[in-house]
């Protein structure tokens, strides 16, 4: 993060009305480095101008945000993607969050919440969405999964905690709300929700990698 | 029985109120989790060890227990229990011993260790022993080995019924003062005195001539001797409880209307809530908007005449939805539509729509409302989730909120619509907000497997 703790923010988004929505609300408090509206031309960008953030639609011409993600990833792993979508449709939202982003939420999410949202995604947390969280929880719910390639037990199921914290999250509490429910500190949810979103990218549960197959992302 | 234990003093709590379906924890108090929260969820269904029950129950609970216990239908294992009585008697003696041995429901102790410590009462039935023991020696120099037999049922059953009324807990006592000792119809007034006199008199000669046919008999007729004998006896037992059932009968008729009638009037105000006076406050609310006013008028009585002339409940959700997830999204169109906020919609499991599972929907529906209306909050968000023995909801906004303590006990919305309508099925509602933080309304409903 340069620039005395303002993220420098990459915008991809098909719409310019959204765009330019996005830049008012988050006004001064980010440095906007570049905006593209489909997704070679935002591959292109932001390997070149290297954001901390981009702010990915799932929707877009040109591959969709997976493209982005597969063409940016690879060369700058440092780059961090939140996932931006009207869709609340869990095979778009899975796929980019398994493709890398480091979180997804709403587009009708208000601009403190976005801003909250971005600075978390910069300092290498995730943010998930009380919608994915529920996603998250369907997906992960029961014992594992039979024929599960990998057979890594671990990234297969959550924790009980892990669960809570979802669970919370769900409901529509805020990190720090969850962290005073649960008696923990807020770091400790951060790593909560980070674990998860490491299972959710890696493990080989079926409900998981359904929603990729379907996609012929795998 | 030298003595007759006296009956100790009785306060006076309502009959009524040990059955009461509609008592509630109350609504005030302090603020944060009340009521049961996710965590406690468990033991709904978790069959522990027999207790008397203190719903099902004719004279002691005991079958009722069992019944829970076990899974048996109450009504096979009060069956049981009569074959068992009829056969040999041991039933009733099982019964006795059940009714001392096992705790009531929601008591840590049972009879027989109150007893235990129960100087006066362990006297009077020592005091009952002397004339035992004239019985049977009366009856062994008579050779009557029938009475010397019969005798000892009889001192058990009178040292058990001493002990039980002495030390049973203060519902439970109320409750054999009430009930079970009016059997005698021992304090009938004036006028019925001589009715009592002489239905007892024929009772006590019909049973005993029942008695002495059975036991002794005639030489003749020997075929017909047992038929008489205990259709004579039978008589007697007519004639002298014959009233008493009648009048208890008569009692459990008119409760149960009383009931019926108690739950159709809550089921009508709620509804009546739900839909004509929620109309009417978003009347008042947009009463600069006359267009606004004119569509909900109509809207709303469309809605009444469709719930007076088809029966359509108005405020439930129809027949549109089938599905837990359909039915909350029956729910965000209707709300958003209606109320002109965002309603988030998170859910993670699925169960089908049962009579229970709508009426959660329906609590559901109406703490949204309130939020839409009440907390000035843009949105609302809605987390269902279903487990293997609990469907919960949680509604939450983030708008002004409240102190639940300083809610009144009498606020329809609250008060009838959502608790009531949990009660009924046996669900809970927790509410936790404060004022400026927002509320958060927790509805969770034991989940029977059988509909899923």
């Amino acid at each position: 993060m340069s620039d005395g703790g303002r993220p420098r923010i990459f915008l991809v988004d098909d719409h310019a009305m959204f765009r330019a929505g996005v830049r008012a609300e988050l006004g001064t408090a980010v440095d906007v480095v570049g905006e593209a509206d489909e997704a070679d031309a935002a591959v292109e960008l932001i390997n070149e101008r290297l954001p901390d953030v981009v702010l990915l639609d799932v929707h877009l011409p040109g591959g969709g945000g997976q493209a982005v993600l597969r063409g940016v990833l690879p060369h700058h792993p440092e780059v961090r993607f939140l996932a931006l979508s009207v869709s609340d449709a869990p095979e778009d939202v899975i796929a980019v969050i398994r493709a890398g982003a480091r979180g997804y939420v709403t587009k009708t999410i208000s601009g403190v919440e976005l801003m909250a949202a971005v600075q978390r995604v910069a300092a290498g947390d995730a943010v998930f969405s009380p919608r994915l969280a529920g996603f998250v929880l369907d997906a992960f719910a029961g014992s594992r999964t039979l024929g599960s390639a990998t057979g890594d037990p671990e990234l297969d199921q959550l924790s009980p905690r892990e669960r809570e914290v979802l669970r919370l999250i769900a409901r529509g509490y805020t990190y720090k709300e969850v962290a005073k429910d649960l008696g923990i500190s807020a770091k400790t949810v951060e790593s909560h929700v980070s674990s998860v979103l490491r299972k959710l990218q890696l493990s080989t549960r079926h409900e998981l990698t359904r929603w990729a197959t379907d996609r012929r992302l795998v | 029985m030298p003595e007759a234990p006296a009956p100790p003093p009785i306060p006076e709590p309502s009959r009524g109120g040990e059955r009461d379906r509609w008592r509630h924890e109350s609504w005030a108090g302090p603020a944060g989790w009340r009521g049961h929260g996710h965590r406690g969820r468990r033991h709904h269904r978790l069959r522990g060890p027999i207790r008397r029950s203190r719903q099902t129950r004719v004279v002691a609970g005991v079958c009722g227990g069992v019944a829970e216990a076990t899974g048996i239908d109450v009504t096979l294992v009060r069956i049981g229990f009569v074959l068992l009585s009829l056969g040999s008697g041991v039933g009733i003696l099982v019964y006795a011993l059940a009714w001392l041995l096992l705790p009531l429901e929601g008591e840590s102790t049972t009879i027989l260790s109150r007893a235990a410590s129960d100087r006066r009462g362990i006297r009077l039935v020592l005091a009952v022993v002397p004339v035992l023991v004239l019985v049977q020696v009366v009856a062994g120099a008579l050779h009557l080995g029938y009475l010397g037999s019969f005798s000892w049922p009889v001192f058990l059953a009178a040292a058990g019924a001493i002990l039980i009324r002495r030390n049973a807990s203060e519902a439970e006592r109320v409750w054999i003062n009430d009930d079970l000792l009016p059997m005698l119809h021992t304090d009938v007034d004036r006028r019925g005195r001589w009715a009592l006199t002489i239905r007892i008199s024929v009772g006590v000669a019909l049973g005993l001539g029942g008695l002495l046919v059975l036991i002794l008999g005639h030489p003749t007729g020997a075929a017909l001797r047992p038929i008489a004998g205990s259709l004579l006896v039978v008589g007697a037992i007519v004639v002298v409880f014959g009233p008493w059932w009648l009048s208890l009968a008569r009692d459990l008729i008119a409760e149960r209307q009383a009931r019926a009638l108690a739950e159709e009037r809550a089921q009508m105000a709620a509804h009546v809530h739900d839909s004509v006076l929620q109309t009417l406050a978003l009347i008042q609310r947009s009463a600069d908007d006359p267009q606004h006013v004119v569509r909900l008028a109509r809207a709303q009585e469309r809605e009444l005449r469709s719930w007076l002339f088809d029966g359509r409940l108005p405020g439930t959700i129809g027949d549109e939805a089938a599905t837990l997830t359909g039915g909350l999204d029956v729910l965000q169109r209707q709300v958003e539509a209606d109320h002109g906020i965002t309603v988030n919609v998170v859910v993670v499991g699925e169960c089908q729509l049962s009579e229970g599972v709508r009426a959660l929907i329906d609590a559901a529906r109406e703490a949204t409302v309130n939020a839409a209306k009440w907390s000035g909050a843009p949105q609302v968000s809605i987390y269902a989730e279903v487990e293997s023995d609990t469907v919960a909801i949680y509604v939450r906004d983030r708008g002004r909120g409240f102190d639940p303590g300083a809610v009144p006990d009498d606020r329809q919305g609250i008060a009838r619509s959502i608790r009531a309508r949990m009660d009924r099925f046996g669900g809970s509602v927790a509410i936790r907000s404060a004022p400026g933080d927002g509320a958060e309304v927790g509805l969770s409903l034991p989940l029977d497997r059988s509909v899923r």
